[in-house]
């Protein structure tokens, strides 16, 4: 048998490993500044790209998908070439890979502040952006699947299954979440609307959190807790089970982000179901990789690699058995929607991927560069200072998020709600925002510790260079199973059939759970009084998403007594079959929005973007002064109307050509409107004869943005106000 | 949750058998993972589990 010689390509791990610490301060900065603003709401006063709602989506893409994106690939590139004893297939793909992922984000740290935004959660890229996702990421699994077929390794690994499901899987969740239409170079309305559309969009927020966030650190974690602690994993059938009944349940249990919601009851039975047995693989995970230390206790109480690492299985098993109970509708009841689940999410974020990427690239760094860690000290000092960080940071959001939904719930005696002032539940938890920002600066801190580290590290250590590597080349083998080959073995070395068979086993609960709510019209009544929005309020609802209101407040009244009583009437199925996309939200930094139509007058709102504490005294909002000063570009409402026409809203052509007409009309009827307000006839005059006087060019005030937010904001929810609503249900 | 499937599911011909194939599907699934892990040989577990060391 010939060996063969070859080089690991360490140069490209290196590159990712840069990408990952630079995008992971600027990622966790950004959510520091999101954290202040809590405190100190206009501290970017009147800076529409610094706004709270702009920002969040570029906190979450940038930790999300630059810096666990990067760790992924840094350990995915180091371990695969290993475990297959092969080079990566293709350089240029492996730069493309790093290039192309890099522009990416680039393209959205531009895009997103300034308001181009899909609003779905983890998928607010605009479709060129979502097009340029799905060709680096295709390229990436390319050059793996291709490295796997050259590999001089015959049996593959259990890490190297999850990189594969890892690819399929977030490949499909991808295309699909992301099927829209475009209308201009970077705007598009989701394909599918209301009830479906919140349906596929927690199909693909849930199972990337699965998808991206689990299964290629716990690849990671099987090749790298090993590697750190040099002996085998704790019980590799264990990870055969973990591997195929993780990537088997983790699909199906996507609705439970859609509790109590106008989703069809069948839809979050099942997600409940499959949520609680998700505990059962995800803690067979945490204790395969916990026991793999096995004997080795003693190592972890001097290597700082090893803490880390224990510290992030840790926090994955307390984030997996959070979320099957959070999943309970009993218990998401009081979450939803509260501060717990920005608990929840961060101890999966600051624990599981920082922690373990951290400890990854502290093994990773001296190695490529030979030479030893500048200081284990230092890298201790990051480690206690970001364990602190991280309690400081997720328990008194616990709190918050007990302590408001329980106010939220609080009746008097006579049955009226304790706190119906929805401040109060806000100002009461103000302290705990206190001890979040505390917790998130001093994980932050660690983060520049570990970036001082390594620099030092990489200045005392030799150039990274391509290992060298020795292995014979793979002796041919029977298509077929050999005489006493076991099936499993058999399959395992076929990684084309183990794909397939991966990917199978993923489509199978999507395709249960979402092909009947996109076949079965049942599944959604039709309500008479819904109709269409105007164009006026079509656009409004534009600059709403462009905003992101959706951030922090959400169109979606629970059918609880409290919530009704605060709000109005629960929200039903029927009431979002216009809504492309959905506006359904997660949380509610402020009160739920869908019956917010009516409420106020026309001059509230407008005073309320403005300041919004003259308004509401104590709020935390910030003012969005822009929103009243720019003009509002009506030139594509036509296109926008035939799009959403084209994706069965039932406008007419007579309704699209006379959609200026009807703008005018409407935007002239609402500022008629505002001059019931002496204050505002006064200084909108002013205003205008300043402007006048000065040859300054002057915007009337129906044709500015906030006009079109007040005629949305005003139609909210107002459909089935109606007296005598017919629901008009198929079923029969 | 079976009724909850069929009560929403009856517009669709056939539509009382898909529980029934879900269930089986899921049962498969399991009972095959079983039979693999707990059929799979020593040696090969034990030279499969080796392999993030020899490199």
């Amino acid at each position: 048998m010939k060996i063969q010689q070859f080089y690991y390509d360490n140069k490209i791990v290196k590159k990712f490993i840069y990408a990952t610490i630079i995008w992971g301060l600027v990622g966790m900065s950004v959510g520091l500044l999101l954290a202040f603003m809590f405190l100190f709401p206009n501290i970017t006063d009147g800076i529409s790209w610094l706004s709270f709602g702009r920002l969040r989506p570029l906190h979450t893409n940038a930790v999300i998908f630059a810096f666990v994106g990067n760790a992924i690939y840094a350990g995915v590139y180091y371990s695969l070439q290993r475990l297959l004893k092969a080079r990566m297939a293709s350089d240029f793909l492996s730069n493309f890979n790093f290039w192309g992922w890099q522009l990416i984000i680039v393209a959205a740290a531009i895009t997103l502040p300034l308001g181009y935004t899909t609003s779905k959660e983890y998928a607010e890229l605009e479709w060129p952006i979502d097009i340029a996702i799905a060709i680096v990421w295709v390229v990436f699994g390319v050059n793996m699947i291709w490295t796997i077929l050259q590999r001089r390794q015959r049996h593959l690994y259990v890490a190297i299954w999850f990189y594969l499901a890892t690819f399929v899987t977030v490949a499909v969740l991808h295309i699909f979440n992301s099927l829209e239409l475009p209308v201009s170079g970077l705007k598009s309305y989701s394909v599918y609307a209301g009830v479906q559309d919140a349906l596929v969009q927690w199909w693909y927020g849930h199972n990337a959190v699965a998808f991206f966030l689990t299964t290629p650190f716990l690849g990671m974690m099987y090749y790298f807790v090993p590697k750190a602690a040099n002996r085998p994993v704790y019980s590799y059938k264990l990870s055969i089970i973990h591997f195929w009944s993780l990537i088997f349940i983790y699909i199906w249990a996507g609705p439970h982000h859609l509790l109590y919601t106008a989703l069809p009851n069948w839809a979050q039975n099942l997600g409940i179901v499959f949520s609680i047995m998700l505990l059962a693989p995800s803690w067979g995970g945490m204790i395969n990789g916990l026991l793999t230390l096995r004997g080795a206790w003693d190592k972890v109480r001097t290597d700082p690699v090893l803490k880390f690492m224990v510290v992030a299985i840790t926090g994955y098993g307390m984030a997996t058995f959070e979320g099957p109970m959070l999943s309970l509708k009993n218990v998401n009841a009081i979450a939803h929607f509260t501060d717990w689940i920005i608990a929840h999410v961060h101890v999966g974020a600051l624990a599981w991927n920082g922690f373990f990427a951290y400890g990854m690239l502290y093994w990773l760094v001296p190695k490529l560069f030979k030479t030893k860690l500048y200081s284990t000290k230092l890298a201790n000092v990051h480690f206690w200072v970001g364990t602190l960080g991280i309690l400081l940071y997720a328990l008194p959001m616990y709190v918050a998020g007990f302590v408001q939904a329980f106010m939220w719930k609080q009746f008097n005696p006579d049955g009226t709600l304790t706190y119906g002032n929805f401040l109060e539940t806000v100002q009461e938890i103000v302290p705990m925002y206190w001890m979040r920002a505390i917790g998130g600066s001093m994980y932050i801190l660690g983060a520049f510790v570990m970036l001082y580290n390594v620099i030092k590290t990489v200045k005392a250590g030799s150039a990274v260079t391509d290992d060298l590597a020795e292995a014979a080349a793979l002796t041919k083998v029977p298509k077929y199973r050999t005489k006493g080959e076991a099936w499993h073995t058999w399959i395992e070395r076929k990684p084309v059939k183990l794909t397939i068979y991966a990917t199978i086993a993923i489509l199978i609960g999507g395709v249960i759970q979402i092909v009947p709510t996109l076949l079965v019209k049942s599944n959604i009544p039709t309500i008479e009084a819904v109709k269409p929005y105007t164009p006026l309020e079509l656009e409004g609802r534009d600059i709403y998403i462009s905003n992101g209101c959706v951030s922090c407040h959400s169109q979606m009244i629970r059918p609880f007594r409290s919530e009704v009583e605060r709000y109005g009437e629960y929200s039903k199925a029927g009431e979002f079959v216009y809504d492309h996309p959905f506006l359904w939200g997660s949380k509610r930094t402020g009160p739920d929005l869908h019956r917010i139509g009516g409420k106020y007058n026309d001059n509230w709102h407008f005073n309320h973007m403005y300041d919004p504490q003259s308004t509401s005294p104590g709020s935390i909002m910030p003012a969005y002064q822009w929103i009243i000063k720019n003009e509002l570009d009506k030139s594509n409402i036509e296109t926008k109307m035939r799009a959403m026409s084209a994706l069965g809203v039932p406008y007419t052509e007579e309704e699209i050509i006379n959609a200026q007409k009807n703008m005018d009309e409407q935007g002239t009827k609402i500022e008629e409107n505002l001059y019931n307000d002496p204050d505002f006839a006064k200084s909108y005059e002013d205003d205008k004869k300043f402007s006048y006087e000065n040859n300054l060019p002057f915007i009337d005030m129906k044709d500015r943005e906030i006009v079109a937010l007040i005629a949305y904001l005003q139609r909210l929810g107002t459909d089935i106000k109606v007296k005598d609503t017919k629901d008009k249900s198929s079923k029969k | 949750m079976f009724k909850f499937i069929k009560g929403h599911l009856e517009t669709i011909t056939g539509i009382e058998v898909y529980p029934i194939i879900s269930l089986t599907i899921f049962l498969t699934f399991f009972v095959l993972l079983f039979w693999w892990v707990i059929t799979a040989k020593k040696e090969y577990v034990n030279e499969v589990s080796q392999l993030p060391l020899d490199n």
